[in-house]
């Protein structure tokens, strides 16, 4: 009986340790690579071993200033992408937040409706309206600016959707209590049903911020000053720098992916533990 | 002084049902006056319109002599228990209790004193930095409760603020309330479905039916003679006999039996209404009936009998007297002690 355990737990092991390595390789041959010389990429391909170019690469990268009009370093790159990321997620929640408390606790004309119009526009990504949206950005002058790459975008109906649901599971007698305790809307919003979504709150914080980190069109698009332009634009400009004497500089491009994935990584860690402690803490 | 005045209180929903149809009632000061009716009867309806969660539709309600119908639920001096509590969840026992003040711009020594004074009052002194998921039922209970009475209001309204607590717990938060509320002399209002918690809570009770009010009086007055033959069945566990007969010539003509002494009362088709523990158990009675069934409740016993003519009896005896089932026993009942209604409109006629 012994031994048919051991070898039970050996076989999940062994399928467990195979999984690891399916997802985390590749991820380790980039980071193992950005470590080369670009030589050495182009002459024996990916490397599955460290060398000595480490600091050499990623110092480089972070400091030195590149790209297409030899202006930005990866650290702005980076302060770009992160006001991008948290602009979008935080854009995104307030605005759902409040659009659905607006049709959850009101009653106005139409308002199913405007739901559903909301929900429709889902039926409608980015790519669908590229043209108009970017023609009301150009209008409104938003062109290179922070603005006109975040508040395009932060409508969002599953941010709408999701809180529309959450809200209509809070019981009715919160809001009755609050009435009879002499809380206005105002004040309901803030005291009883900010506090009570923080779980949401963080999920979905989650979700948009990798959503509007990874942002790729939109700011390709909206930006033609390379002094705004995101990490993950960033990577394509290292990789498209071939003027005749210098080969593409491949371990910039893989230390660029590398940094590139590190803040996404970190908001999830982070915030998944502030997630998981709200879900088991939650009773409404 | 708080008196709260009911003039013809209407309420009818957008979908046009009638849940209030016109109830004049007055409370008066420090009395608890318990609503109560079968679900779907508009006592809880009537509760939220006095607290005013729900619209009034049509009539007066008058606190203090003002008229209150539009006034902001917030303004009205009214604090409310509701059924599941509706702690704020991520709240302390604290802060749930002193939120309401705080909105009303209470000096913070005040508020501090006022929590403490409830907590001291509710045995809840060392709960105060909970939150409500750490407590028990009965702990929310009083938290709720506490909630309520920190806003020193003119009334209280307590929504079926017992039925999610399990039999036992119930007992004894019914004796607190009721101690509670003699203690405070707070001017209450308790909705329950529950006839038993009504006849031991209230000093007064409204019984309700169908958005209309049936009778109002104290619990004994509505057992002893109620007003209706909703009332006499509604009121009373368990449950009292109703049987059809007919009065004629001063005669009651029941189940083949004949009872004289109605002469008040014009000759018209009745309803009998008899309390299980009125029938008399005597060799040269009236009625013989078959045991069914006994229930034995140990300080009490049930018979479930039948009649020649096969109309079910309920008949309570004191316990242990050794029936059984399949025995013929004789009993009769005594005139003053039997209820009759009108078989038309279900109200008292004796």
């Amino acid at each position: 009986m012994k031994v048919l355990w051991v070898r039970y737990q050996l076989l999940n092991h062994l399928l467990l340790i195979l999984g690891v390595a399916f997802l985390a390789l590749p991820l380790w041959m980039v980071f193992a690579s950005s470590t080369h010389d670009p030589a050495t990429i182009i002459r024996d391909g990916m490397q599955l071993g460290l060398s000595d170019q480490f600091f050499e690469t990623y110092l480089g990268v972070l400091t030195e200033k590149k790209g297409f009009t030899e202006q930005v370093t990866a650290s702005m790159m980076m302060i770009n992408s992160m006001i991008l990321g948290v602009g979008f997620a935080v854009g995104k929640i307030i605005v759902s937040m409040t659009a659905a408390y607006a049709i959850v606790y009101f009653r106005f004309p139409l308002g199913t409706l405007l739901f559903w119009i909301i929900f429709t526009t889902l039926l409608l990504p980015l790519e669908v309206r590229i043209i108009p949206s970017y023609k009301v950005v150009a209008d409104l002058g938003m062109l290179n600016s922070y603005s006109g790459l975040i508040i395009p975008l932060i409508a969002s109906a599953t941010g709408t959707f999701y809180f529309r649901q959450f809200f209509r599971s809070v019981p009715d007698e919160l809001l009755e209590a609050a009435k009879l305790d002499g809380a206005g809307a105002w004040k309901f919003f803030i005291d009883i049903l900010l506090p009570l979504s923080r779980t949401m709150m963080a999920a979905l914080f989650i979700i948009m911020f990798v959503v509007g980190w990874n942002q790729y069109l939109w700011p390709l698009l909206m930006t033609t000053d390379e002094s705004y332009s995101t990490i993950v634009l960033g990577i394509k400009s290292v990789m498209q720098t071939i003027d005749g004497n210098r080969l593409p500089e491949y371990n910039r491009g893989f230390a660029l992916a590398i940094l590139a994935l590190i803040p996404p990584v970190l908001i999830v860690i982070l915030f998944q533990r502030w997630f998981i402690k709200g879900l088991l803490e939650s009773d409404k | 002084m708080t008196t709260l005045t009911l003039n013809s209180l209407q309420k009818t929903y957008a979908n046009g049902t009638h849940a209030v149809r016109g109830i004049d009632l007055e409370i008066f000061d420090g009395e608890l006056t318990v609503f109560v009716g079968p679900s779907g009867c508009g006592k809880s309806t009537l509760l939220r319109m006095i607290a005013g969660l729900e619209e009034i539709t049509s009539g007066d309600l008058m606190l203090d002599g003002s008229r209150i119908n539009d006034v902001e639920p917030a303004h009205r001096d009214v604090a409310m228990v509701f059924q599941n509590y509706a702690l704020y969840p991520h709240m302390t026992v604290r802060r749930n209790m002193s939120y309401a003040l705080q909105n009303r711009k209470v000096p913070k020594a005040e508020i501090d004193r006022r929590v403490v004074e409830a907590a001291r009052i509710l045995q809840l002194d060392e709960l105060l930095e909970r939150k409500p998921a750490q407590l028990s039922g009965g702990q929310r209970q009083r938290v709720a409760m506490g909630r309520a009475i920190v806003r020193e209001p003119k009334l209280f309204l307590f929504d079926e603020p017992l039925s999610n607590l399990d039999a036992q717990l119930r007992a004894q938060m019914r004796v607190d309330i009721r101690k509670l509320q003699r203690q405070l002399r707070v001017t209450s209002i308790f909705v329950t479905h529950d006839q038993i918690e009504a006849m031991t809570v209230g000093d007064r009770l409204a019984v309700l039916n169908n958005g209309e009010l049936e009778q109002i009086g104290t619990p004994m007055e509505v057992y002893s003679k109620p007003a209706s033959e909703f009332v006499a069945s509604f009121i009373g566990s368990p449950r009292i006999n109703i049987v059809s007969g007919e009065v004629k010539a001063g005669t009651l003509h029941v189940d083949g039996f004949e009872l004289p002494g109605f002469s008040q009362i014009s000759d018209q088709p009745v309803k009998v209404g008899i309390r299980p523990e009125d029938f008399v158990l005597e060799s040269t009675a009236k009625m013989s009936l078959q045991i069914d069934l006994v229930e034995e409740l140990g300080s009490d016993e049930l018979l479930y009998c039948v009649s020649p003519t096969g109309l079910d009896y309920r008949i309570r005896r004191p316990g242990g007297s050794g029936h059984k089932v399949g025995e013929n026993i004789t009993v009769s009942v005594i005139s003053e002690k039997l209820h009759l209604f009108s078989s038309q409109s279900g109200k008292r006629l004796n």
